[in-house]
């Protein structure tokens, strides 16, 4: 429940401060965000599925984060940023479907 | 609702249960993270600039803005080049149309189909005893000719080129018109010249007087001539085209 609260908070903080991205972060954000959000609905579907661990939430989050920006970054390095960007987006939406055909199934039987 | 289904919501309600571990500030912290970077990166997208884009697709636009400015500064060039070309053959045929005019203009001047004005003298020979004659006339417009008189009126004819004098009852006859005393010459031409020549001894006046005849010589600085010669066409003599014809007035 405060996880949840917490992401609202931050919506709004975010729509009030409007701080603008600095320019070496702007290509790896997105990217970051998308991966954030596959392990937020991952730790979901752990829960429903009763082996949920605080520890390894919170350094699975960090990890798809940073991998996510890394392979971003090192795509740009060798000249296929924009493929491998779409690349990581499409397999983390893959993972985030499968995990919310998961959660889905947990909670609908269905 | 299934036993499965059941346990699922049991446990999701679980934890959502507010509990105060270090494991739960984390996780809030990090979708208090997670939450504001939403809201930014759908700010930062919507007022997307040319820095957030990459730098393969940078250099997609600055190539095509190269290209752009090569095409645009090719065009500038070119219509450069056809303005120059338009400008200059503008002022060509200006320059032309003005020397066509001048010439125009003096021949018309010569022809006597214009009126003209300018300094000059006005010649008038009293004549009570009809003592002088067509010839004197002649004599005098001679004289007036060489010393440079441009535009030559006698009493109301204009005279040119084939303009003839013979003598007449009550007059003289010029070019056909008889002309009754006082004979009235004006001449548009250099002021000083032209009455110099008149002037001079056994000249025109001295002449004019020794038949008892009374010539009276008057200098004006705008003198207008305004009797018009009507120009016949030339019935045998053509023009001969000249390739390299003076731009000049003759």
């Amino acid at each position: 429940m405060i996880p949840a609260l917490g992401l609202g908070i931050g919506v709004i903080l975010g729509l009030i401060l409007q701080p603008t991205v600095p320019g070496w972060l702007q290509p790896y954000l997105p990217i970051a965000v998308i991966a954030a959000l596959d392990a937020v609905f991952g730790a979901i579907r752990a829960i429903l599925d009763g082996i949920f661990d605080d520890k390894v939430f919170v350094v699975s989050f960090l990890s798809n984060v940073v991998v996510a920006a890394f392979i971003v970054f090192l795509g740009d390095k060798l000249g296929v940023g924009n493929q491998l960007a779409i690349g990581v987006v499409v397999v983390l939406g893959v993972r985030i479907f499968s995990n919310v055909a998961s959660i889905r199934r947990h909670l609908f039987d269905a | 609702m299934s036993a499965g289904s059941r346990t699922a919501w049991h446990r999701l309600l679980l934890a959502g249960k507010p509990r105060l571990t270090k494991a739960n500030v984390l996780a809030t912290a990090l979708a208090l993270l997670l939450g504001f970077a939403i809201a930014v990166q759908v700010r930062q997208n919507s007022l997307q600039g040319l820095d957030a884009l990459r730098e393969d697709e940078l250099a997609r636009i600055l190539d095509t803005l190269d290209k752009d400015g090569q095409r645009l500064a090719d065009e500038a060039r070119r219509l450069q080049t056809s303005k120059d070309l338009l400008t200059s053959s503008s002022t060509r045929t200006e320059e032309a149309t003005r020397a066509a005019q001048q010439r125009l203009d003096a021949l018309a001047v010569l022809t006597g189909t214009v009126a003209a004005r300018g300094p000059g003298i006005t010649l008038r020979i009293a004549d009570p005893e009809r003592k002088v004659t067509a010839a004197a006339l002649l004599d005098a417009v001679q004289e007036l000719r060489d010393a440079g008189a441009e535009a030559i009126q006698l009493g109301e004819v204009r005279v040119v080129a084939d303009t003839w004098f013979a003598d007449a009852d009550g007059g003289v006859s010029v070019s056909g018109t008889v002309t009754p005393p006082p004979y009235v010459i004006k001449a548009i031409g250099d002021q000083h010249t032209l009455s110099t020549a008149m002037g001079i001894p056994e000249g025109v006046l001295s002449r004019i007087r020794s038949v008892g005849a009374n010539a009276d010589l008057t200098e004006e600085s705008n003198l207008v001539v305004d009797a018009l010669h009507r120009l016949s066409p030339a019935q045998y003599a053509q023009p001969v085209p000249n390739a390299s014809t003076s731009q000049g007035a003759p």
